[in-house]
């Protein structure tokens, strides 16, 4: 008998120690237990299905796309009787890859038509903290090395040093930045800003706006009145509306893209923070929904880590397990 | 856009009520849909696992209490699982016995340290505190200034140190040093966002807290946050020991999910959570609350508190009163509107209701604060009579209102639909919804 009967059975494991210990097993990796699932056995199994699902899932892709992706992938796997649990992997990039590619007829148009009207202005909107007013400032570093008149907008009134913020970014990447007093009227700022711009010759105006969560509609409508206001100034302005996503977003990444798409119009997303080890999989997500290209992706804080979106490489991260 | 759970479910045991046992079998779908709904919002998916487990657990083989059906029997289990798994009741801040106490504030890239840092400072001060705020965020483009400027809103001391080029651990030394000096009883230090994966970075948080030995180490992290939360919260507890949570930005329309898989992987409390950019928006946290927001019930405890500071209670009684008697006239419903427009943006407060029933087609009305000003303006051409019994108000007496307020009469058509909408409503908030579905969670008895 085990000597633990003197003192009682041991106490059950608590609620967290239960989840603590789940959870943990989460560091090990789990791509790598996939790949294993997938090439060390040949049948195709409801459990190596599990195993995928839980990488979407885990990649923030949400229930809807995972299930949908899944889905298909099963159809195939009937149809084509493939029995190769190796090919599985493969055919759920492919499913993701289409989804991405959708989105392109809508990414050409930022290639550039012949009459374009000068400035072009570059709305840089998101819910606070995703990382505008550092992405404008990488993107102005990207435009200046291409040798582009880039001039910032300080239309980011409201929080504490955000015009600072950009102030600095602006000497880091040698740019000129139109400012006002904090509590000024965004639009005020921006129209200012489009005049100058127009006077100097300038080629892209970037407009930092303040934080603002979508389910705020009198910051919704702030951002309405901005765009409206660049429209006025500007023919076709804003031309480029941006939504800066946080990787670390979940679900809640869907709803943010549909609001701010309803409001100003967004013309692509820009994925921040993709140097952690979120995946940023709500992008799909939100491609899959409403067809938005994903142009670049951050990587860093410093002013070059800003590169183009690659759908490939992205959808490898995704099964990719990232070092800790 | 997500189906309340409690619907859901409802439609799953459509067949089992009142009668028998939940089984294996009838609770399969609930469970998945327990899953999905889990998923959705945010909470990882190795924690929905768990949980789903332990619920199965606990659900099966239960009797079927007549006073709930099934569906709100399983949500019963669900909700009360949660709970437990946040840890009840509201955590508290733990103090030095020496001062001055500090708390660490630490977390990813932009999910609200500095903000919180000044709400937190705030808070403290009306608690009887005396805060001391420093930034040893050297790296990101005008931090300190941010919180300079913070500091100069609330009104609270911050310690700048020397100007130029400074080190994290060297002005968090001198800032402690002042607090000392200066008879501040609790340093609030903000620090510089970090990946938990970034080894330097973490090193250096790890030095600030074997330096300042904080009796507080906490934890800012955005509510939007998805299956990452995890990832980032488990490493930065590892490296430094977390004491506490804070959960920022749930002032949107994130479910929140990320808390349950921040507690589940380092078992701290969740102590405050941010509901806004101002620095008065710090609450405590209240796991019910989250929890019933985690599963789409929206936040209707918060709302009704939110009602009890704003609406006289004297009137809401009456108000009650009327209700039940069905007594609720379109001049109340006006006074109603004006007592609504009092507790903030609509649509902040119509967030708030959960997404089922009644509230549902209250979504689907959307008033505009204009909107509101015209209602006024129809239900003030009305006559008493109309007011109190809207039945009376044909087509004729619609012109008639139409033209006395300038409105049309699709305008007053709306308006009437609108307040049938109202009565619905008003009398299942004030007919104890929550008390009624939850069983556990009580009304404020001038609600109920
Ligand atoms: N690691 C990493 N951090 C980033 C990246 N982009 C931005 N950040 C950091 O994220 C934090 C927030 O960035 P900001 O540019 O201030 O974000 P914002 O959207 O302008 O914030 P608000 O104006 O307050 O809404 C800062 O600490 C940035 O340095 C990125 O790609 N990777
Ligand atoms: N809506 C809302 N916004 C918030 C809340 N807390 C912080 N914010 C906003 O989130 C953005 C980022 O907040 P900061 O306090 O600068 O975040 P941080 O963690 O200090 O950022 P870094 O120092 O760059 O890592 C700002 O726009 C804040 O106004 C909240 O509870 N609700
Ligand atoms: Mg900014
Ligand atoms: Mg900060």
């Amino acid at each position: 008998m085990p000597i633990q009967t003197l003192f009682g059975p041991p106490p059950p494991p608590t609620v967290f120690e239960r989840l603590q210990e789940a959870v943990s097993s989460t560091r090990q990796n789990l791509a790598e237990r996939i790949e294993e699932a997938v090439h060390g056995q040949k049948e195709i199994d409801a459990g190596l299905l599990e195993h995928l699902e839980a990488t979407l899932l885990g990649a923030d892709l949400g229930v809807a796309t995972t299930t949908e992706v899944l889905d298909k992938v099963r159809q195939q796997v009937d149809r084509r009787q493939v029995s190769d649990a190796g090919q599985l992997t493969g055919m759920i990039k492919q499913e993701l890859l289409e989804i991405l590619k959708r989105t392109d007829a809508r990414a050409g148009t930022q290639a550039g038509s012949l009459c374009r009207e000068f400035p072009q202005v570059v709305l840089v909107i998101g819910v606070n903290g995703v990382g505008k007013t550092t992405t404008i400032g990488k993107l102005a570093h990207q435009l200046i090395s291409d040798n582009k008149r880039v001039l910032l907008c300080a239309a980011d009134t409201f929080r504490a040093a955000a015009i600072e913020q950009l102030e600095i970014w602006g000497q880091r990447t040698g740019t000129e930045v139109i400012k006002q007093k904090p509590g000024a009227d965004p639009s005020a700022v921006l129209f200012d800003a489009i005049g100058s711009a127009k006077a100097r010759g300038i080629d892209y105006v970037i407009v930092d706006t303040a934080g603002r969560l979508h389910t705020k509609s009198n910051l919704m409508a702030e951002l309405e009145k901005m765009s409206r206001t660049a429209g006025r100034a500007v023919p076709g302005a804003p031309h480029e509306v941006l939504l800066i996503m946080d990787a670390t977003t979940g679900q809640n990444g869907l709803q943010q893209a549909r609001r701010f798409t309803e409001s100003v119009g967004v013309t692509g997303i820009i994925l921040a923070k993709l140097d952690g080890t979120a995946k940023g999989g709500v992008v799909i997500a939100i491609a899959r929904e409403l067809k938005l290209p994903i142009r670049y992706v951050g990587i860093g804080e410093q002013k070059d880590d800003l590169v183009p979106f690659d759908p490939e490489q992205f959808i490898d991260s995704l099964f990719r397990e990232t070092p800790r | 856009m997500f189906e309340n759970l409690t619907e859901k479910l409802q439609r799953v045991f459509k067949n089992l009520r009142g009668e028998g046992k939940l089984t294996e079998e009838n609770i399969q779908q609930a469970l998945r849909d327990i899953r999905i709904s889990l998923l959705e919002a945010d909470v990882n998916f190795k924690v929905v696992k768990q949980l789903i487990d332990r619920i199965k657990e606990k659900s099966l083989g239960q009797e079927v209490l007549t006073s709930l059906t099934p569906a709100q029997q399983v949500v019963k289990i669900v909700h009360d699982e949660l709970v437990e798994l946040l840890g009840g009741g509201a955590a508290q801040l733990r103090f030095a016995s020496q001062p001055p106490t500090v708390i660490l504030l630490a977390g990813l890239q932009g999910s609200g340290k500095t903000t919180t840092g000044g709400k937190l400072a705030r808070w403290l001060s009306r608690h009887g505190h005396r805060p001391l705020l420093v930034s040893v965020d050297v790296y990101r483009p005008a931090a300190r200034r941010q919180l300079t400027v913070i500091a100069e809103a609330i009104d609270m001391p911050i310690f700048e140190g020397p100007a130029g080029p400074a080190d994290p651990l060297e002005l968090a030394r001198l800032a402690r040093r002042e607090a000392a000096n200066t008879g501040r009883d609790v340093l609030v230090v903000d620090t510089a966002g970090r990946l938990h994966i970034d080894d330097e970075m973490m090193g250096e948080m790890q030095q600030l807290k074997q330096q300042l030995e904080p009796a507080e180490v906490l934890f800012v992290a955005d509510a939007m946050t998805g299956q990452d939360a995890v990832k980032s919260a488990d490493e930065f507890h590892r490296r430094l020991g977390l004491t506490g949570v804070i959960l920022t930005k749930m002032d949107g329309d994130a479910r929140g999910g990320a808390a349950l898989s921040i507690r589940s992987v380092t078992g701290q409390p969740l102590k405050f959570v941010g509901v806004g950019e101002k620095y008065d928006a710090l609450e405590l946290f209240h796991p019910q609350r989250v929890v019933s927001r985690i599963l789409g019930m929206g936040d209707v405890l918060s709302l009704i508190e939110k009602a009890q500071e704003t609406v006289d209670l004297k009137q809401a009684e009456e108000m009650q009163r009327k209700l039940l008697s069905d007594r609720f006239s379109l001049g109340d419903f006006r006074d109603q509107l004006r007592q609504m427009r009092k507790l903030g943006p609509l649509d902040q407060i119509l967030g708030m209701l959960p997404q089922v029933g009644p509230f549902r087609q209250l979504q689907q009305v959307k008033l505009e604060e204009k909107e509101l000003v015209r209602i006024e303006a129809i239900v003030d051409s009305m006559t008493p009579r109309e007011r109190n019994h809207y039945q009376v108000i044909n087509g004729s007496r619609r012109r008639r209102i139409a033209r006395g307020s300038g409105a049309t009469v699709q305008e007053v058509n709306r308006l009437l639909k609108q307040y049938a909408e109202a009565r619905r409503m008003m009398r299942t908030l004030s007919g104890g919804f929550m008390a009624k579905r939850m069983g556990k969670l009580k009304l404020p008895s001038a609600l109920r």
